[in-house]
């Protein structure tokens, strides 16, 4: 990779500040409602990410919002059964996630492409019905789920006293949790490990016959990624208060698989992009046209526009509009040229 | 458990196990000659029931009518998605997924601003039903749903290996790109599979409408339903997507019978991982196609 010249370094640090800026300012713009949308979006973010991970071995899973919900009953039930402290009740309830990972990817790596989309499905549906077992409500509440999670402990320094109830001091919690996160899995993703899982994902054969265990490997993929689904599924527990086995449906798994789609996959960036313009799109753009029955059938149609006229994601905007400045310079830069010959001449 | 009881259970596992076939073997059929799911598969069956609830319990006209309606209807909206979704994205499995995914909520959303969201309640065709020994009983409706089961599918299978067109259908799921090279039209047996496949969900819906109370949410558990069973069955088999619903029907209806709904899903759930880890390809699929 050539190194970054000083001028694009300076645009990335300046872009980050921006970035952190505009980050830090926007929840004050927002309404209430708006804000809690806001923070659903961090949490989706985290959740999408993780997701991309996964898809780097080139295996797509229908499983991972129900262990995103893993996360939330468990880190719910150790902080609200068992007096845990919040913080590390969710530490335990993203290990749970990773451990149940774990444990499912011997049935599930058995098998490859489609299977495995069925397959983990399956696997995810049973722990889904496991939760909503009548016999087993004494444990996971049956279908109502769990009510009254604890929330997160609120914070008071000296004379500061930060309370999470407010939406806006809990964004700023998932806002810092969620970008360590990412920057964790930004690092996987360029590390060996990473570039592992890609030859994984392109050359699955000729990686095995240079030594590479495929099968460690997907393992890996599924439990890391599997533990920042649950991490996104504690956030949401402490937050909502309240967990239920049809939150965690394939339902919602499907607006997981529409937001990495329809962003794109094949850029770090593109789920994220996925994630933000849809869930603007939705809540915020179709819910000031005042067309609350219409939304889905709307939102259907965005879909199957995107992906008609968008086949590689919003991410493949990207370079275009890139490309689209640099041919404008080019272009003024020949029209400043042009008008320096014609000058002398008139 | 009582024999009656047992040959009770045995009626309702018959009939269960008809219709999930009707809708099963129309997403296998999809699935292998153009090599797209169809999420939307379940949404079809929705429309296949309210085309009845339209027609038969709106309009008056006769129940078989409205059943040959919204097997047509129910097509046609098939050729429709063959067209304007699935043709585009050919090469592109996951975007036809997302397509469908589309398409499925624009049905659903039709169907709520059309009908409303509250179950809609279809009177009986007839309240007639036959009495066997032992008090077990089958209403003329389920007999009516196994009766097109039957009669479509031998139908459809006879179609496919003694017509030419269905033999062009099964060169296609088996390599498209060699029968494009013996002059088959891929297009057209897309459009095929595609008007056939929709058509079997579309009867399935119509004939059940009496059954279930349609409910524009209704394809949701269905579709689930249909993956296990075509999963169970082998991907690309249409024989092996009737002997898992059946399968499954059985299995499922026992179950709930004795115990409860609930543990019947996990157990059907359970069955299904069971045999993706001994054979992944299903009880019937001959390779991997991913």
């Amino acid at each position: 990779m050539p190194k970054p010249t000083t001028n694009a370094r300076l645009f990335w640090v300046l872009g980050s500040i921006l970035l952190a800026v505009f980050l830090v300012w926007l929840p004050h713009m927002l309404t209430l409602s708006q804000q809690e949308i806001l923070v659903l979006l961090v949490i989706n973010i985290l959740l999408v990410t993780s997701y991309r991970l996964l898809t780097l071995t080139g295996e797509w899973s229908l499983a991972h919002v129900v262990i995103m919900g893993v996360g939330a009953y468990a880190s719910a039930l150790v902080s609200k059964e068992l007096d845990v402290p919040v913080p590390l009740a969710m530490v335990i309830g993203a290990a749970t996630a990773g451990l149940l990972a774990f444990l499912l990817s011997f049935p599930l790596f058995r098998m490859k492409g489609f299977y495995f989309l069925i397959g983990s499905f399956a696997a995810g549906e049973v722990i889904r019905l496991i939760w909503k077992w009548t016999e087993l409500t004494w444990l996971f509440g049956g279908p109502k789920g769990i009510k009254l999670i604890p929330p997160f402990p609120d914070i008071k320094l000296f004379s500061l006293d930060i309370d999470f109830y407010d939406p806006i001091n809990y964004y700023y919690l998932c806002l810092i949790v969620v970008g360590i996160s990412l920057v964790i899995l930004y690092r996987v993703e360029r590390s060996r490990i990473g570039l592992t899982f890609h030859a994984i994902h392109w050359q699955d054969k000729l990686a095995e016959s240079v030594g590479v265990n495929t099968f460690h490997y997907r393992t890996l993929a599924f439990l890391i990624s599997s533990v920042f689904a649950g991490l996104a599924g504690t956030l949401f527990a402490h937050y909502i208060g309240t967990v239920n086995p049809n939150r965690f449906d394939v339902g919602e798994m499907v607006y997981v698989l529409i937001w990495a789609i329809v962003g794109g996959t094949a850029t770090f960036y593109g789920p994220i992009l996925g994630v933000v313009v849809l869930t603007i799109l939705n809540e915020v753009v179709l819910r000031a046209l005042h067309v609350d029955e219409m939304r889905p059938m709307l939102y259907g149609g965005l879909l199957i526009l995107a992906i008609l006229f968008l086949p590689d994601g919003l991410e493949s905007l990207v370079p275009k509009i890139k490309e689209w400045f640099a041919r404008r310079k080019e272009k003024r830069v020949v029209n400043e040229e042009r008008a320096m010959e014609e000058q002398p001449a008139e | 458990m009582t024999l009656d009881l047992f040959f009770q259970t045995v009626v309702n596992a018959t009939y269960a196990a008809s219709y999930m076939a009707l809708i099963a073997v129309g997403l296998v059929l999809i699935f292998g000659v153009m090599g797209v799911i169809n999420f939307a598969h379940g949404e079809l069956y929705m429309a296949g029931a309210y085309t009845v609830v339209a027609l038969y319990s709106g309009l008056g006209i006769p129940f078989f009518f409205a059943v040959a309606a919204g097997l047509v209807f129910v097509g046609l909206l098939g050729l429709v998605m063959e067209y304007g979704l699935f043709r585009p994205l050919r090469d592109n499995p996951l975007g036809g997924l997302i397509a469908s995914i589309g398409f499925l909520l624009i049905l659903q959303t039709t169907a709520v601003l059309g009908f409303g969201v509250r179950m809609k309640d279809v009177l009986p065709p007839s309240r007639q039903k036959f009495v066997f020994p032992g008090h077990v009983v089958l209403t003329y409706e389920r007999f009516y749903v196994i009766v097109a089961a039957v009669v479509l599918l031998s139908a459809l299978w006879l179609f496919l290996r003694k017509s030419k067109f269905g033999w062009s259908l099964r060169a296609c799921a088996q390599d498209r790109e060699a029968a494009a090279l013996q002059g088959i039209s891929i297009n057209n047996a897309a459009r095929l599979a595609m008007f056939i496949g929709a058509a079997l969900a579309g009867v399935a819906g119509a004939l059940t409408a009496p059954l279930v109370s349609p409910t524009p949410y209704m394809g949701h558990p269905v579709i689930i339903t249909a993956f296990i069973i075509i999963i169970v069955g082998g991907v690309g088999s249409l024989e092996g997507a009737v002997i898992a619903a059946i399968l499954y029907a059985y299995v499922n209806t026992f179950v709930t019978t004795i115990y409860d709904g609930t543990l019947a899903n996990i157990v059907g759930l359970l069955l299904m991982l069971a045999v993706l880890i001994v054979k992944p390809t299903g009880l019937f699929g001959a390779k991997e196609r991913a």
